[in-house]
């Protein structure tokens, strides 16, 4: 027997062909990995490669456009949400999805990300919370922590001087344009299946015309938080899910 | 064939032109004096008939960002604002011109800084034709003195920018966009499907990765060799717009000791003070550059030798000076006359304007 056909014979897992081989440049630990993976999982077993177009942000996702194997637009900080509205409003057919951190969604894309959900605009939000701005090297974003040490918070997030951690998610679920919110991690293979479940509920959703779907990863940046990969898990288990309660935020036809 | 005609303001004419145009996309957010072109849209209903789709957005910020997402798929888009409006686009423009996609923006210029104030002015000349964000980019710039060119500009602008894969600005003024004039409306332009986008303008934009590999539009190269390649690649389609676009207008500049350069509005003016200064024996001229990116700089510089002195009329405190004078050289003279601050100068104040600020200088 050959030796490719061996490997074959006892292959129990491989690579979805949606990811590229493109090496990552997202630090071993972090959740950005595990989400690529359930996105491509998700597009290729929904058919839908010819008509996925993504949005990737500005922050760690930028490159997201190297993992995934779709049409991408790389957009201004914080603007994907309009970028994604010219072009679902220009092709109505495509699956057009925007892949965001807190920073750019929940700071400085704030007035682009909620009017996207109240318009109804029947696209997907993908969106990562790891309370920190990651690339640029850890700085408080608008969901860190109350006492959070960040770069610009190294004595702790003070709400006197900062404010609190913002919801954008329950802001978003109160909104009549969204279809779809719910809150994910991928902290554990049990998790990992439930948000795979959910992504694709996102994904469908606006596809049938019912308005915006967003999802909330509540994930780790083991680098930005200084900890070691197992270390940040344990740390968003403890921290950051009571604060980033997991489960559906809204659903409705 | 009968020519259809119709009376217009600027405003509409824009609006008009752009579903007439075949235009798939408009983007915009209420600012006047440019308001109309949103309004008229939401009456024409473009959407029950060529399928153009119209958006009312929550900023500028949005609208630019909206045009680069439908700009991306192939489309043409297009926004309007006024200079408040377009000073929030800076940062999509330069996004948009880093990612070489066609648009047509147009700024209905008021008087600034600031907020301002609603009436017309020119004193976006500098934003528009040398710093619309960040970067080492230009945009094509249109500068329309009718409503007819309102028109016209918006077919062409759309021609130009997919020529180039680059935004192409059509700047207007207060005057222009709000003044009613006869239009020939031309011959609609149907929308095109994207097969006939990707036979037309290549396989780039996003239309779906099917039967290809997959199209990434971005501005970002985070090496910086290559990154310097593409400012390269940029910089060559700049050289090409100033060899092949450039687009200007004389009149009785034949014979004239001394030229007007003004476009837009101003140019409509100084067309009037031409005429009367040649009745008073002045041999005076106007040049008006059409385009502002690329500028005229070699008509200019053949004048110079010619012409005694050159004056610039701009609803400004002087910005398109600036170029003249790189044209023609720090030797040869060049005044500027201008009211601004949203106030419109007369005919009669620029004849004096020239006459105090140039003609007295030689007679």
């Amino acid at each position: 027997m050959a030796e490719v056909e061996k490997i074959k014979e006892n292959l129990v897992y491989a690579k979805n062909r949606l990811l590229t081989n493109e090496v990552m440049h997202y630090c071993p630990g972090c959740s950005h990995g595990t989400i690529h993976k359930l996105i491509a999982e998700v597009i290729d077993e929904m058919g839908m490669e010819d008509k996925a177009v993504g949005i990737s942000p500005v922050g760690c996702g930028v490159l997201a456009y190297n993992y995934i194997d779709c049409d991408w637009a790389e957009s201004a900080h914080g603007r994907a949400c309009a970028v994604a509205t010219g072009i679902k409003r220009m092709a109505p057919d495509k699956m057009v999805f925007t892949y965001q951190g807190d920073g750019d969604l929940a700071a400085i894309g704030t007035g682009e990300t909620i009017h996207a959900c109240n318009r109804g605009e029947n696209i997907t939000i993908i969106y990562i919370n790891n309370a920190i701005y990651g690339m640029t090297g850890g700085q408080m974003s608008p969901t860190t922590l109350v006492g959070q040490r960040t770069a610009t918070t190294p004595q702790g997030r003070d709400v006197n001087l900062h404010g609190y951690p913002f919801k954008i998610s329950e802001m978003a679920a109160m909104l009549d344009g969204t279809c779809y919110v719910t809150r994910q991690a991928v902290n554990s293979p049990a998790n990992v299946r439930k948000a795979k479940k959910a992504l694709r509920k996102a994904f469908e959703k606006p596809m049938k015309g019912q308005g915006l779907a967003l999802i909330e990863f509540v994930s780790t940046c083991n680098s930005g938080w200084k900890m070691s990969p197992v270390a940040a898990n344990q740390w968003m288990e403890e921290n950051m899910f009571p604060e980033y309660p997991l489960g559906d935020l809204k659903e409705r036809e | 064939m009968k020519k259809e005609i119709k009376l217009m303001k600027g405003n509409e004419a824009i609006a008009e032109a752009a579903v007439r145009a075949g235009c798939d996309g408009y983007f915009g957010y209420p600012i006047t004096p440019q308001t109309e072109v949103i309004e008229t849209l939401m009456e024409l209903r473009p959407w029950e008939t060529t399928g153009m789709v119209v958006v009312q957005s929550e900023s500028e910020t949005a609208s630019i960002n909206m045009v680069y997402g439908a700009a991306a798929c192939g489309h043409k888009a297009m926004t309007t604002s006024s200079s408040p409006g377009i000073s929030l686009m800076g940062e999509g423009l330069s996004y948009i011109a880093g990612a070489e996609l066609p648009c047509v923006v147009v700024n209905v210029q008021r008087g600034g800084p600031g907020l301002g104030t609603i009436q017309p002015s020119q004193a976006d000349y500098f934003q528009a034709t040398k710093a619309g964000g960040h970067g080492d980019f230009n945009m094509l710039v249109l500068a329309p003195n009718s409503v007819q060119e309102m028109y016209d500009f918006v077919g062409l602008g759309f021609e130009l920018a997919f020529k180039y894969l680059n935004p192409v600005m059509i700047l207007s003024d207060g005057v222009i966009g709000q003044m009613m004039e006869k239009v020939v409306v031309g011959d609609a332009v149907p929308r095109l499907t994207d097969e006939e986008i990707v036979e037309k303008y290549g396989d780039w934009a996003l239309t779906g990765k099917k039967n290809r590999k997959r199209n990434v539009v971005t501005s970002l190269e985070l090496e910086p060799l290559r990154q310097e390649k593409v400012n390269h690649k940029l910089q060559a389609k700049y050289q090409r717009m100033r060899e092949e676009e450039v687009r200007y207008e004389t009149i009785q500049c034949e014979d004239a000791d001394y030229v007007m350069v003004a476009y837009g509005a101003s140019a409509r003016m100084s067309a009037k003070v031409v005429e009367m200064a040649r009745e008073d024996g002045y041999k005076v001229g106007l040049l008006r550059p059409i385009t502002l990116f690329p500028f005229p700089t070699e008509v200019l510089r053949e004048m110079r030798d010619r012409v005694k002195g050159f004056l610039s009329v701009e609803m400004s405190a002087g910005q398109m000076k600036e170029d003249i004078q790189l044209a023609v050289g720090c030797d040869a003279v060049v005044e500027n006359y201008g009211r601004y601050g949203g106030v419109v100068h007369t005919p009669g104040e620029i004849y004096e304007g020239l006459k105090e600020k140039l003609i007295s200088k030689f007679e």
